[in-house]
C-alpha cells in the first residue's frame, strides 16, 4: 500500500477522536456520554490497530485490544451499571453553556496546533501531526474535567485525556513500554471507577454508615 | 566491589516487593508492624551499601552520584516512619479507626510504596520512572482514603483525580522527551535510557525540549506541590493516617521534584533549550508565599504543617532553579533537612492527635505541660522548620538567601519576605499549641519518641557541624546539576 493512503488513513482516525472528543463536550445525557465515550475508545482502538498496522508493530495490537475490550466495552458497561444503581441517569449539568464550552474547545485545539507543528518541525509529518491531534484530545478531556461537576463525567473526561495519551505514544514510532504504560493507566482507571462507585454509594447511605462507625468506636455519643 | 552493589541495588527492590506480598498475607498486627521494622531496616543497610559499592549501570536500573543521595534519605526516612507507625497504629487500632483486615492492607501498601519509590529513583528509563510514580500516587491514594470517613475518601478522591491529571501530563512530556531523542538516538530503549540521553542531550531539538519540560513541570509540578496545582496535598495530609502524612511530605514530594531534576539536568545540556530555571524559581517564589500566608489561616494541625510542606517545597524548587553550584548545593541540603524535619513534625502531631482526640488547633493547648516530651519535641520540631538557628534549615534557607542577594537581589525580597511570614504563622502557632494551660484531652499515649528525637538530634547536628565527606559529596552533586 503506497505511503500516501496509509498516512491519510491514519490521519483520518486521529482526526475522528479529536472530533469526537468534540461530541463528548455537549453530550447533556449520562447515557449519551457514555455511549460517545464507547465511540471514542473504539476509534482510538482503531486507529491504534491501524498504526500498528503500518508501523509492522505487533505489540501495539495488544495496546488497540485492550482500548477495545477494556475501554470500548468493559468500563462504559461498569459505568451504565453504576449510573443505574445511583439514579442519576436523567441529570448532567455543564457549568458554561454549550456554545461557550464549544468555542473553548476551538480554541484549545488551535493552541494545540499553533505549540505542537512549529515545535517539532524536524518530526517526520505524521508523527508531528498525530502529536497534535493527540494534544487537542488531551485539551479536551482537560476541559472536559473543568466543565462539570458530576463525578462520572469528570472520570469519562479523564479517560478520554487518556485515549490521547495511547494515541500520542502509539504514533511515537518505535515507543518502548507502549503496552505496559496502557496497561498502568487502564489499571487506574479500573481503581477509579471503582472509587466513584464506593464514594458515591456510601454518600448516599451516609447517615446509615456514620452511625454504625460511633456504635463500633464505642466512646462517642 | 559491584557485586555487592548489584546485591544492595536488588535488595532495595525486592524486599519491599517481597514484604508488601508477604505483609498481605500475614494476621496479627504486631507481627506486620515488626516485619514492616525489619523489611525496612533491610532496605536502608542496602540503601547505605549503594554508598561504598556502586553497580554499574545497567539499562533499566542506575545509580549514579544524584540518586544515591535521594535513596539514602528515603530509605531511612521509610525506616524511621515504620518505627514510629509501629506505636501509632497500635492506639488506632485500639480506638477501633482501623481494624485488624485494614493493618494488613496498610502495612502492605506501605512497602509497596517503598518499592514503588525506590524504583521511581534507580529507574534508568524515563517510562519506567513513570510507571513508578503512577505506581506510588495509586498507593497513596489508597492510603489516604483508609479511614473511609467522608472526609478521608473526599481528600482521597481529590488527590486522585488532580494526581491522575499531573500524572498524564508527565507522561505527554515524557513521549516528547522520547520524540526529541528519537532523532538522535534512534528507535527503541535507548532513546528512554538516562544515562544515554543525558549525554547526548546537546544535539536533540530544542522546540521539542522545551514543550516537553512544560509539560512535565505541570505533571510532576502536581505531585511536588506547587503552588496553582497543590490544592490536593492538604487534605490528603490531613486526612490520612498520620505515617503517611509522614512519608508524603518526607519522601513522595522529593521523588516527584527528583523527576523534575533529572529532566532539567537534559535541558540544562541543551544549549538551544530555553533555561528551566526562570519557570522554577517563579513557581517555587509564588509557592512559598501563598503557603505562607494560608498558614496564618489553618485550623487543623496537620493541614497547617501540610501548607509548611508547600512552603518549604517552594524554597528547594526556588533553589534548584536559580542553579550554579551554592544554590543547588542549599537546595540539595535543604530537601534532606527537610524531609527530615517534616517527618519528625509528623510523628509529633501523630501522638499529640491520638492524645488529645482531635486536630483541631483551638482545641490543643499546653502541651509542655500535659505531655513534655511530645510538647518539646514538637517545639523543637516547629523551631526547627521555621528556620531559627542553630538548626539545619536555618543554615540551608540561610545558604538560599545569601546565593539569592549576591546574584539576583530583586528576587531575594520576595523570598526572605515569605520566609518571614511563614515564620511568624509559625511562631504564632506554636506558642498556643505548647504554652498556656494545657487544654484538651490529657490521655498518656504510648509513644515511641525514639524516631522523633533522631530525626530532631540529626536536624541539629546538621546545623552545628556538617562531616566534610558530606559536604564534599553535596557539592559534588551540586556541581553536576548546573
Amino acid at each position: 500500500m503506497d505511503a500516501g493512503l496509509q498516512f491519510d488513513i491514519a490521519h483520518m482516525l486521529a482526526g475522528g477522536l479529536v472530533l469526537v472528543s468534540f461530541m463528548l463536550l455537549y453530550q447533556d445525557r449520562m447515557f449519551g456520554l457514555l455511549n460517545v465515550f464507547a465511540l471514542h475508545a473504539f476509534t482510538l482502538a482503531l486507529s491504534v490497530a491501524w498504526q500498528a498496522f503500518i508501523q509492522d508493530a505487533p505489540h501495539l495490537y495488544v495496546t488497540a485490544a485492550i482500548a477495545l475490550l477494556f475501554k470500548a466495552i468493559f468500563i462504559p458497561v461498569a459505568l451504565h451499571r453504576i449510573v443505574l444503581r445511583l439514579g442519576i441517569h436523567r441529570t448532567l449539568e455543564t457549568v458554561v453553556g454549550v456554545g461557550l464550552t464549544m468555542l473553548a474547545g476551538i480554541g484549545l485545539v488551535a493552541l494545540a496546533i499553533i505549540v505542537m507543528l512549529p515545535a517539532s518541525a524536524d518530526a517526520d509529518p505524521l508523527a508531528r501531526e498525530d502529536l497534535a491531534f493527540a494534544l487537542s484530545v488531551i485539551l479536551l478531556g482537560l476541559l472536559m474535567m473543568v466543565t462539570r461537576r458530576n463525578a462520572v463525567s469528570q472520570v469519562v473526561g479523564f479517560m478520554s485525556m487518556e485515549n490521547g495519551l495511547i494515541l500520542a505514544a502509539t504514533g511515537a514510532k518505535g515507543m518502548p513500554l507502549v503496552v505496559e504504560i496502557s496497561v498502568a493507566f487502564s489499571i487506574l482507571v479500573a481503581f477509579i471507577v471503582i472509587g466513584i462507585f464506593l464514594f458515591r454509594i456510601r454518600e448516599r447511605f451516609d447517615t446509615v454508615d456514620i452511625e454504625a462507625l460511633d456504635a463500633f468506636r464505642g466512646e462517642r455519643p | 566491589m559491584s557485586a555487592l552493589g548489584a546485591f544492595a541495588l536488588a535488595t532495595i527492590l525486592v524486599v519491599p516487593a517481597l514484604a508488601a506480598a508477604l505483609l498481605a498475607l500475614l494476621p496479627g498486627y504486631r507481627l506486620g508492624a515488626r516485619l514492616n521494622i525489619a523489611a525496612s531496616l533491610v532496605t536502608f543497610l542496602a540503601g547505605l551499601t549503594l554508598f561504598v559499592a556502586r553497580p554499574a549501570a545497567g539499562r533499566v536500573l542506575l545509580v549514579d552520584d544524584l540518586n544515591v543521595v535521594f535513596i539514602a534519605l528515603n530509605t531511612f526516612v521509610a525506616f524511621t516512619t515504620s518505627v514510629f507507625s509501629a506505636s501509632y497504629i497500635g492506639h488506632e487500632l485500639q480506638t477501633g479507626r482501623l481494624t485488624p483486615v485494614y493493618l494488613r492492607f496498610y502495612h502492605a501498601m506501605y512497602q509497596t510504596l517503598m518499592f514503588a519509590m525506590n524504583l521511581a529513583l534507580v529507574a534508568n528509563n524515563i517510562g519506567l520512572m513513570w510507571v513508578a510514580i503512577e505506581l506510588a500516587t495509586l498507593t497513596t491514594v489508597l492510603m489516604v482514603g483508609i479511614y473511609r470517613t467522608h472526609e478521608a475518601l473526599e481528600a482521597a478522591w481529590k488527590y486522585f483525580i488532580l494526581g491522575s491529571v499531573g500524572i498524564a501530563l508527565a507522561l505527554f512530556g515524557t513521549i516528547l522527551v522520547y520524540l526529541a531523542a528519537r532523532a538522535v538516538v534512534g528507535e527503541g530503549m535507548d532513546a528512554m535510557a538516562w544515562s544515554i540521553l543525558v549525554g547526548r542531550a546537546a544535539e536533540f531539538d530544542a522546540g521539542l525540549l522545551n514543550l516537553a519540560f512544560v509539560f512535565l513541570l505541570l505533571g510532576y509540578g502536581t505531585k511536588v506541590g506547587l503552588a496553582p496545582l497543590h490544592a490536593w496535598l492538604p487534605d490528603a495530609h490531613a486526612e490520612g493516617p498520620t505515617p503517611i502524612s509522614a512519608v508524603l511530605s518526607g519522601l513522595l514530594l522529593n521523588v516527584a521534584l527528583f523527576a523534575l531534576l533529572r529532566f532539567k539536568l537534559l535541558l540544562a545540556a541543551n544549549e538551544a533549550a530555553l533555561a528551566p530555571g526562570p519557570l522554577m524559581v517563579t513557581m517555587g517564589l509564588v509557592s512559598l508565599v501563598f503557603a505562607s500566608f494560608m498558614l496564618y489561616r489553618r485550623r487543623d494541625i496537620k493541614r497547617m504543617f501540610a501548607y509548611s510542606s508547600i512552603e518549604h517545597m517552594g524554597i528547594i524548587t526556588f533553589a534548584f532553579g536559580m542553579g550554579g553550584p551554592l544554590a543547588n548545593f542549599a537546595g540539595l541540603l535543604h530537601m534532606t533537612m527537610h524531609s527530615l524535619t517534616k517527618s519528625a513534625i509528623f510523628f509529633g502531631v501523630g501522638h499529640v492527635a491520638q492524645a488529645t482526640g482531635t486536630q483541631r488547633l483551638a482545641e490543643i493547648r499546653g502541651l509542655t505541660e500535659s505531655h513534655p516530651m511530645l510538647g518539646w519535641g514538637l517545639v523543637v520540631g516547629v523551631v526547627a522548620i521555621a528556620g531559627m538557628p542553630p538548626l539545619g534549615i536555618f543554615m540551608s534557607e540561610f545558604l538560599v538567601v545569601s546565593s539569592t542577594f549576591a546574584r539576583e537581589p530583586l528576587l531575594a525580597i520576595p523570598l526572605v519576605a515569605g520566609l518571614l511570614i511563614g515564620f511568624g504563622a509559625l511562631m504564632l502557632r506554636m506558642q498556643g499549641l505548647a504554652f498556656g494551660a494545657p487544654l484538651g484531652g490529657s490521655a498518656p499515649v504510648e509513644a515511641s519518641y525514639a524516631p522523633m528525637y533522631a530525626h530532631l538530634a540529626l536536624v541539629l547536628l546538621a546545623g552545628i557541624w556538617l562531616p566534610g565527606p558530606l559536604v564534599a559529596w553535596f557539592q559534588n552533586v551540586a556541581l553536576r546539576l548546573g
